[in-house]
């Protein structure tokens, strides 16, 4: 049974006075335990909010989430909210994106990383900053004794990230969500932060949804990538796979318009023309298709089904790019 | 720290010196004045001369004011025209009472405040939130002397809870050692006459509360609003914290930061708003007393340490206030 199952996940945003916007159409995938799997697309694709809806992390007000999110076999979205605060922490840790914003500016770090502790492991607080201590120190962070008592402005942007990941991995949790950890962070510290989860990953076996809109990232961690486009999967493939022969050709897009080094000079970088401010609604036809190279009359007659291919992975397009196609 | 409380406190008094020279040609140059009061219209010039000159008002002004505060230097106030008595005395028997009623108002006002304020942000647009700005508006715009009178009149006249004025009823035993009421009660164990005093209590301390309370249910719902938005909560809502440790740790901790400024400056409306609310109640505290002393002929002595006195409490307020930031938020460096 897979660890976290993803069953038609759904998340429309109703505001008063505006019309319902479904951010995240359908989704379903699964996670293994000890599998990183990624959710990879541009902003604005629902990634983001796919995570949060897993967590129970929308506002309930203006949010309607339907579908299933299979923990385990718990249904969480079923899962009354004390239930699932006992869960959050525990069994599925999450980080995120600002590691400034997203550490409280007048708490101790220790006491940031003890509260988990207490929370679920229920520690005191002595034993609590004991262990605390030890998490900083698994996540690289130097001088851990003195880090305890400073504050999150007193450290640097790298450190706090590192803080953040050893709260979420605090109590061991098998599945960990992070949303887009390294956009904030120095080209360097990034790939420190990307090695640390790797590492840290591989050492617990706990399971990581990766968020990001960095297919470097993709490249580096991930076992299978599921590219979002408009709220829905659009491609899902291994790896390797989506690498070497990206079939969609949002997916072959994204690929494209990453610069390499080794293009000859002069070279203009390929871009996806136009903006998701393009995009048509599923409903009428295929999102992407006002910004598609390989669009077809189909295109523009409902949604595309999610098909499987045959080299195990999903792919929802009617032109697909073809497999000799390489990425330039 | 300690040099930064000596350099405010060195500020503080240069404040107050400017402030007594300002206050005393202010006064002296108002309409009306004590040999009026004293002597009446129909005094003849010659007891009129007399007087001045036992008063020292024929001197010139500066003279007059450099007398005030060589005398100051020494503690001493002067004598109140109106009673004789010792200003530093008739001010003494006042302030316990004035400080009692506006602890009370505060205490009324951030005790229900921040709870108030918290649950409106909480319930943003919901029923609680929309009946708090309509109550704030109304507790903002509500002249004190005439909620005072409104609320003594439906709660003493009407409906006999509460006494209607005075700080203790007649025949009530209590012993004075520190002049607050309640307090004395509470060491000397008469815990009849602390009844007593906060049953009195009551009624001025809510009216006095109303301003500071609305202020303090408007910020806080404001600040409390802007933090539920931050990052932080959210993380700490993906940690499965309990409610409580949210609220507390990471919202409140967070949003109390511009509430406390607000209360520093809440100070100054507390001080005058006493006025009107001692006169409704008739307290006999600090604001009866700046109220007599200028109807009934110009006091003086006694309205220029009132003034320094009631400058005196606002600063050093707000130099707390400036204070506990430095304790509550890390990023202050008190400089």
């Amino acid at each position: 049974m897979s660890l976290l199952d993803v069953r038609d996940l759904t998340v429309v945003f109703q505001r008063r006075g505006e019309r319902p916007f479904t951010a995240v159409d359908k989704v379903s995938f699964s996670v293994e335990p000890g599998q990183t799997v990624g959710l990879v697309g541009e902003s604005g694709c629902g990634k983001s909010v796919t995570s949060l809806a897993i967590m129970g992390l929308l506002p309930r007000r203006g949010n309607k989430v339907t579908g299933e999110v299979n923990f385990d076999g718990t249904d969480l979205l079923k899962l009354r909210p004390d239930d699932l605060r006992d869960r959050r922490g525990r069994d599925i840790g999450m980080i995120f994106q600002d590691p400034l914003s997203s550490l409280n500016p007048v708490v101790p770090i220790g006491i940031q990383v003890a509260e988990v502790l207490e929370r679920h492991r229920g520690m005191d607080r002595k034993a609590a900053l004991k262990e605390a201590r030890e998490l900083l120190d698994a996540v690289g962070i130097p001088d851990p004794n003195r880090r305890l008592k400073e504050y999150p402005h007193q450290i640097s942007g790298g450190m706090r990230q590192r803080a953040l990941i050893a709260i979420a991995l605090a109590c061991k949790p098998r599945l960990l969500i992070a949303d887009e950890p390294t956009t904030a962070l120095d080209v360097t510290i990034q790939a420190q932060i990307l090695t640390l989860l790797k590492q840290l990953v591989d050492e617990t076996g706990t399971a990581l949804i990766m968020i990001t809109h960095d297919l470097g990232v993709v490249a580096g961690l991930c076992d299978t990538v599921n590219v979002l486009y408009g709220g829905k999967v659009v491609e899902r493939a291994a790896r390797h796979e989506l690498f070497a022969r990206p079939r969609h050709p949002y997916t072959h897009g994204l690929l494209s318009s990453v610069p390499r080094l080794d293009s000859p000079r002069g070279e203009r970088l390929h871009a996806i023309r136009g903006s998701v401010a393009d995009n048509i609604p599923w409903g009428e036809g295929c999102a992407f298709a006002p910004r598609c190279d390989n669009v077809v009359d189909a295109c523009l007659e409902g949604t595309p089904p999610l098909e499987p291919t045959a080299t195990g992975g999903d792919l929802r397009c009617n032109n697909p790019v073809s497999e000799e196609v390489a990425v330039p | 720290m300690l040099r930064v409380i000596v350099r405010r406190l060195l500020q503080l008094v240069v404040t107050l010196i400017g402030l007594s020279a300002l206050v005393f040609v202010w006064l002296r140059n108002l309409p009306g004045g004590p040999i009026e009061a004293l002597l009446g219209e129909r005094a003849t010039p010659e007891r009129r001369a007399l007087l001045i000159k036992a008063l020292g008002y024929d001197q010139p002004i500066l003279v007059q004011y450099a007398k005030f505060m060589q005398r100051l230097l020494t503690g001493d106030f002067g004598n109140s025209i109106r009673s004789g008595d010792p200003v530093t005395e008739v001010i003494g028997r006042a302030f316990p009472a004035t400080i009692e009623l506006a602890a009370a108002a505060m205490v009324i006002a951030i005790g229900l405040g921040v709870p108030l304020g918290y649950l409106a942000a909480r319930h943003r647009g919901r029923l609680l939130d929309n009946m708090s700005i309509a109550g704030t508006l109304l507790g903002i715009s509500i002249p004190i002397f005439f909620l005072g009178y409104l609320l003594k009149d439906v709660f003493t006249q009407n409906i006999h809870w509460f006494p209607p004025s005075g700080r203790m009823s007649t025949g009530v035993d209590n012993t004075e050692i520190t002049g607050f009421f309640v307090l004395d009660g509470l060491l000397t164990r008469e815990f009849d006459a602390t009844a007593d005093a906060l049953w009195h209590l009551v009624l001025p301390a809510l009216t006095l509360a109303t301003i500071p309370l609305a202020v303090i249910v408007r910020i806080t719902r404001a600040s409390v609003l802007d933090v539920l938005n931050e990052d932080f909560v959210r993380t700490a809502e993906a940690k499965g914290l309990r409610h409580k440790t949210i609220r507390g740790r990471h919202i409140l901790r967070n949003a109390l930061l511009p509430v406390v400024t607000t209360i520093g400056l809440q100070t100054g409306a507390l001080l005058s708003g006493a006025v009107l609310t001692e006169r409704v109640y008739n307290w006999g505290g600090l604001g009866t007393l700046i109220y007599n002393s200028i109807s009934g002929g110009r006091d003086y002595p006694v309205l220029q340490a009132l003034i320094l006195l009631a400058a005196l409490v606002f600063v050093l307020v707000n130099l707390l206030v400036d204070l506990s930031y430095a304790f509550i938020d890390p990023r202050v460096r008190v400089r």
